[in-house]
């Protein structure tokens, strides 16, 4: 099997993680439920980008493309009553977590059959079946929110596990480490997944934050952090599979520095006047999340054709809900009113 | 001379306290810093050192004596040379010697005023319409607003084990204004839970908990501090059912003391009425009554939504009859004509209705009778009520603690304009706080809160009086 492509540009490229895990090798049938899943985020959030440009999707359109293998990963650590929640980059982790494209792309749209009835848009998404809290619009709200998740789980004595993800840009946020210090007080069963893509917004990492090191961001309450190379979907499961069951044993919560990129603008109208193209392109071709593991399948003996299947599979999958969340009719006026209470 | 040794304030809103126990006998020597007695507020025990040095002289107080005034001489300190004959002296009216401090940690942490004391004096008398929600014949407890209100979380804590309470200082404490007091006990640590100081955090981590299913109730020391979880508040807890099209509510009680309390200032003084009862997706209560405290807080925590409990410190104390059913719940958005009355409507809620009351029982010596409606709940707003008052009396006056611009009382005021106009005789007066920050001084204080007086003055101004 081929070795991951290497970081040759750490100035401008996310680096190895430096975490004590090595990638476990996976079989031949998680790698390719991980390529299909980053797959489908990838063909999903380029669809999106495409609706957004022909004025069918409004408002802000965060995009997840080049950090497909976090979600994915982290998914394939948990277990059925697991909880995830999130900031607005969040159309990945709900397709992560299982939830139907075509209900997430109407909801883009602001079509009734939108998982919110059109009624929370790109960035307000929830799902109860699939326990994914949301989609939340203000910059690290939900780590609190899923320090609460974590918190019921512990009220309740179950071996649950709650996944708060946020950027770092939200890791300048009081709140997190109001969180922190509760979480480790309490010994909430929480996974604080940090998505570092170098930029929040368009500040840079090394402009916004004193302690790049967003491992580290939990020493002073004593909470275990590693770096992982969110670039590997291997690295980011073996990871999420220490932190996972860090937590079912009962120890607290734990931190996972995810050192990734982001391929698009911070949303639609970014101007991408940070960071040189050449800086992206990099990372692209160095390290894209779906090359490796397209990589990898192929030196197995995998064929070209064989993964050219699956990527018409999931582009099908993209086209129909794209098609459904076009077609299905905006919301009954009367949706106005409902939902307020209970 | 012998030194006095006076009653001592505990806290800013004391007036009175019991004197537990004395530590210290008659002939006794006394130190600087010496704990010489035990005083009880209806919210904790503290103990009382020496400030001076000496021999005891004279206990004047005996322990065990309940209601001593602040500022009472409790005992007599001679100083050395002094002795028993020269206690006489003391009698005379002595020049008040700086009274002795509580050398119990502070009860104001995070420097919020304690609570009145238990003896306060009871709530005006404010029902003279009998309660639609109790059965006649009901047997009826006296119980200060604070027991009322531990009562409901008590009471609903062993009704559904999904309830639980956190905040600051809410169990080994026994709550920072005794709210709480024995919840630890009965509950346990599990469901009775100190926080940080950490108001955004703790808010964020109860809308969680809440979106996974349980029924948090959120202590705040006081409203003025949530304004540090506003954010979780409005943005999580407020607008999370709309934005997930029904699927993720919040079962959730926000509760503290909201408004003025006594000589705290501009930072610890502000009414949040009027900002919370803004949002769609909030209900908002804020009750006058014990009763009301006690049947309200029950509905807020059974309700599946988000709810702002608005409390007032300066009721803790306050003695109301409550009645002694099994569940009494309180419905919630609905108000309450307290007095009936033909010639002007007073609307009020939590303590202003203590002005309206007041007011009321003035104006009537004047021959004028007032109806006075208690709101209880802000959102959603009883405007039937309000406006079927209205049209009986043709004339109506707000009063609130907070201040005026965009007030609720601004509200009430667009509400009969809309849905009494034709039956209105004079325009609807709003009495409120002043347009300032809480002045500290407490001349100052009391101009800035609303009176009795203005609102006589209020309504003799819509009566043409």
């Amino acid at each position: 099997m081929a070795a991951p492509k290497k970081s040759v540009a750490p100035e401008t490229s996310p680096s190895k993680g430096n975490g004590s895990q090595s990638p476990l090798e996976f079989t031949r049938d998680q790698e390719l439920s991980a390529l299909r899943d980053m797959l489908l985020i990838r063909r999903f959030e380029e669809k999106a980008g495409q609706l957004y440009g022909m004025g069918a999707i409004g408002g802000f359109c965060h995009l997840y493309i080049g950090q497909e293998a976090i979600v994915v990963g982290m998914q394939m650590a948990l277990k059925t009553g697991d909880q995830v929640i999130t900031g607005y980059r969040d159309h990945g982790h709900m397709l992560a977590t299982g939830m139907d494209p075509r209900g997430v792309m109407a909801e883009l749209t602001g079509r009734r059959g939108g998982y919110s009835h059109g009624k929370g848009g790109s960035m307000h998404m929830f799902s109860k079946e699939k326990n994914f809290f949301g989609g939340h619009g203000i910059v690290a709200a939900q780590v609190p929110l899923g320090t609460g998740l974590a918190f019921a789980n512990r009220y309740r004595g179950n071996d649950f596990v709650s996944l708060a993800y946020f950027g770092d840009g939200a890791a300048n946020q009081g709140q997190v480490y109001e969180s922190f210090n509760m979480a480790e007080l309490w010994k909430l069963p929480v996974i604080y997944i940090i998505e570092n893509n170098r930029y929040a917004m368009g500040t840079s990492v090394t402009r916004s934050s004193a302690q790049t090191d967003f491992s580290k961001r939990g020493i002073s309450f004593n909470i275990p952090g590693e770096q992982v190379d969110g670039m590997d979907v291997r690295a980011v499961k073996a990871a999420g599979d220490k932190a996972v069951a860090w937590c079912r044993a009962g120890k607290g919560p734990y931190i996972l520095e995810m050192q990734t990129y982001r391929y698009r603008g911070h949303s639609m109208s970014d101007p991408a006047k940070y960071r040189t193209r050449e800086e992206v392109e990099k990372v692209r071709h160095d390290q894209d999340p779906i090359e490796q593991v397209r990589n990898r399948l192929l030196a197995a003996k995998m064929s070209e054709q064989d993964l050219k299947a699956i990527d018409a599979e999931v582009r099908e999958i993209v086209n129909a809900a794209a098609d459904f969340a076009q077609h299905d009719p905006e919301p009954e006026p009367s949706e106005l009113w409902t939902d307020v209470y209970r | 001379m012998p030194i006095q040794v006076l009653m001592p304030a505990l806290s800013p809103t004391m007036e009175k306290g019991n004197l537990s126990k004395w530590l210290k006998k008659e002939g006794e020597s006394i130190k600087s810093g010496d704990v010489i007695a035990e005083i009880e507020t209806d919210k904790a025990t503290m103990e009382v050192e020496a400030t001076d040095e000496g021999t005891l002289g004279q206990i004047l107080i005996p322990e065990g004596t309940a209601d001593v005034a602040v500022n009472t001489p409790i005992a007599t300190i001679l100083a050395d040379g002094e002795n028993a004959s020269d206690l006489a002296k003391a009698s005379a009216p002595a020049k008040p010697e700086k009274a002795a401090e509580s050398a119990a940690p502070a009860a104001e942490a995070k420097s919020t005023p304690a609570p009145k004391d238990a003896s306060a004096p009871a709530a005006p008398k404010a029902a003279a319409e009998p309660d639609p929600e109790v059965p006649a014949g009901t047997e009826m407890v006296t119980m200060t607003i604070r027991e009322a209100l531990r009562d409901a979380m008590a009471e609903e804590m062993r009704r559904d084990p999904d309830v639980f309470i956190m905040g600051e200082e809410v169990a080994e404490y026994q709550g920072a204004y005794k709210v709480t007091q024995g919840l630890l006990q009965e509950f346990g640590a599990r469901r009775v839970i100190d926080t940080p100081i950490t108001e955004h955090g703790f808010a964020g981590v109860g809308v969680g908990a809440a979106m996974a299913g349980l029924k948090p109730i959120v202590e705040f020391m006081t409203f003025n501090f949530a304004m540090q979880a506003m954010d979780q508040i409005i943005n999580s807890a407020a607008k999370t059912l709309y934005m997930s099209g029904g699927q993720m509510g919040c079962s959730i009680v926000f509760r503290g003391p909201n408004g003025a309390a006594a000589r705290v200032a501009a930072q610890h003084s502000q009414d949040y009425s009027a900002w919370y009862s803004q949002i769609p997706g909030l209900k908002v209560i804020a009750p006058f009554s014990a009763a009301d405290y006690k049947g309200l807080l029950k509905a807020a925590i059974r309700d599946p939504n988000p709810v702002i409990f608005l409390e007032n410190e300066m009721l803790y104390g306050h003695s109301g009859e409550v009645p002694k059913l099994d569940d009494y719940v309180i419905p919630i958005g609905k108000a309450r004509v307290v007095r009936s009355g033909g010639h002007v409507t007073i609307v009020s809620w939590s303590n202003g209705m203590t002005y309206a009351l007041k007011a009321a029982d003035e104006l009537a010596k004047e021959g004028i009778e007032a109806e006075v409606i208690d709101l209880r709940t802000l959102r959603p707003m009883d405007t039937d009520t309000i406006v079927a008052s209205v049209k009986k009396t043709g004339r109506a006056v707000t009063v609130e603690e907070g201040w005026q611009q965009n007030g609720v009382g601004a509200e009430v005021a667009a509400r009969i304009l809309e849905h009494a106009f034709d039956y209105l005789d004079a325009p609807v007066a709003r009495v409120s706080g002043k347009d300032v920050p809480m002045p500290y001084a407490a001349n100052l204080e009391k101009l800035a809160l609303p009176s009795a007086a203005e609102v006589v003055e209020a309504a003799k101004a819509v009566c043409y009086r």
